[in-house]
């Protein structure tokens, strides 16, 4: 029988992005030079909301780009259905830049190594850093993330789930067990 | 019905083992290849260490390159095997050339051969997926596929589309894979030519309609594209002189004006100029024609990497 139980509600979810927004400008002394990249699917919105929190507390104008990265997954020869891929959307020259990356999720660290690749294919940028909304800890690599919302540490048969309104009906953070 | 989405492991001989869901999700991978083609670092890992076997029995220039640039911008490797200079000369037949290749790793095969069935014939010794790259008069799929992709990119679809082909129907083997694929994208084609050229029951067999006046052919055609006058067809008595052939079926601007005003022009390529296109109509901002080269390379890497990713066939409802 499965299991759900509601980690984050709506509320909680926002005043964690505000405070990664606040953390981010700090740690970078403002937002000079920022560009932010969502990895897809839900990194995408995310980004976006970050962005705009990030552009309300110090009046600039932040750049949001989406990144696929399905063609840098390492088990491409073992996943049975075939992934849509989607659009990366780097509308930006990254050489020299100062980039966020942002996903939901931080577990294995297998999709940051992808898209950490996946970005490096574009450019040169001046220095990459990761936020992510939930750290599970299960990591196979060793990649941190510079900014995280919460730490979650779960078994590795537990599954998390982000759901976010642009995606699904709600915001909230669902632990699910099988 | 059930239909695998999942392409791993399928060979492509022509395009009636594919459906119109299959060919859709080509395209939609051919959308995102052609972005990482247009990077300034074209070159994704995705297919590290896999090798393609390139085998050209018949020559080519645009589509061994484009198979070839397609293979390595996925990271896999290519090796490429024309027959001119190989072990063929010796004596050595298609059975033993491709065991001798499968011994040393090849994960996929992409043949061409003036023969049809050549590339069922490989995939029967090598037992790896074969991409057909054009076998005798049958079908060159690829082509086709790249055709479709460039008319989809700029349409959004092909459903309702009248397309007219133009030119040497007989002897080619884009128009049959065309033919299907367009046929089964739901557009409507017309094929138009000398009746020398023309094969028997193009009609009942394809569903195409056949035209023997160009104005005709392409009256408010959404898509017009010329196939090469092989030039040897003259001497084999199918058509009196290359200046009567561009005087009926050369597509001109006068021509071209009645056709619909946003009309594609294509040609698979490559071109005559001034015989079955003017350069008026070649290099005018109707013409696709380069395009479709670009849209080539991506096309092929989307079949390479649905078809080289993932585990083999899992049906799905």
């Amino acid at each position: 029988m499965s299991t759900k139980k509601r980690i984050l509600d709506e509320k909680e979810m926002e005043r964690i992005l505000k405070r990664l927004a606040n953390e981010v400008i700090e740690k970078n002394k403002g937002c000079e030079g920022l560009y932010i990249v969502g990895i897809h699917t839900r990194g995408v919105p995310l980004a976006k909301r970050i962005a705009h929190y990030i552009e309300k507390f110090e009046n600039e104008k932040i750049h949001v780009g989406s990144l696929d990265i399905t063609l840098y997954r390492d088990d491409l020869a073992y996943i049975e259905h075939q992934p849509v891929i989607q659009d990366s959307i780097l509308n930006f020259d990254i050489e020299g830049k100062h980039i966020l990356l942002i996903d939901d999720v931080l577990n294995t660290g297998r999709t940051a190594r992808a898209a950490l690749n996946a970005i490096l294919d574009y450019g040169r940028p001046a220095f990459i850093q990761l936020l992510v909304i939930i750290d599970r800890g299960n990591r196979e690599l060793p990649i941190q993330a510079d900014f995280v919302g919460k730490h979650l540490p779960t078994a590795k048969i537990e599954s998390v789930q982000v759901h976010l309104k642009e995606v699904d009906e709600a915001d909230e953070v669902l632990i699910i067990k099988d | 019905m059930k239909h695998t989405l999942n392409l791993t492991g399928r060979n492509l001989f022509d395009l009636d083992d594919y459906s119109v869901e299959e060919i859709e999700k080509i395209f939609e991978t051919a959308k995102v290849m052609k972005e990482i083609n247009s990077r300034e670092y074209k070159k994704i890992p995705t297919l590290r260490g896999k090798t393609v076997a390139t085998l050209f029995f018949e020559d080519s220039t645009r589509t061994r390159i484009s198979f070839e640039l397609a293979t390595t911008r996925l990271s896999a490797d290519v090796v490429s095997f024309t027959s001119t200079g190989s072990s063929l000369k010796k004596g050595e037949s298609i059975q033993d050339t491709v065991y001798t290749l499968n011994a040393m790793g090849i994960d996929l095969y992409v043949v061409r051969h003036s023969c049809p069935g050549v590339p069922q014939l490989v995939n029967k010794y090598s037992n790896k997926p074969v991409l057909n790259a054009g076998d005798g008069r049958h079908a060159h799929p690829t082509q086709a596929l790249l055709d479709m992709f460039s008319i989809w990119e700029k349409k959004g679809s092909l459903k309702g589309l009248k397309v007219a082909i133009v030119g040497d129907i007989l002897h080619s083997r884009v128009v049959r894979s065309n033919l299907i694929g367009m046929k089964k994208m739901g557009a409507d084609v017309v094929v138009c030519g000398p009746r020398t050229l023309m094969p028997p029951k193009i009609e009942e067999v394809y569903g195409a309609t056949c035209e023997y006046d160009l104005k005709t052919a392409i009256k408010d055609a959404d898509v017009v594209m010329a196939l090469r006058m092989q030039l040897e067809r003259q001497t084999e008595g199918l058509f009196p002189g290359l200046g009567e052939y561009t005087s009926r079926y050369g597509l001109s601007n006068k021509m071209l004006e009645f056709a619909k005003d946003d009309v594609l022009v294509m040609h698979p390529g490559p071109m005559n100029r001034g015989v079955e296109i003017l350069p008026e109509v070649a290099d005018s901002e109707h013409s696709i024609i380069i395009e479709q080269v670009t849209n080539g390379v991506a096309v092929r890497m989307a079949l390479l990497f649905l078809i080289l990713g993932g585990k083999p066939g899992r049906e799905v409802a």
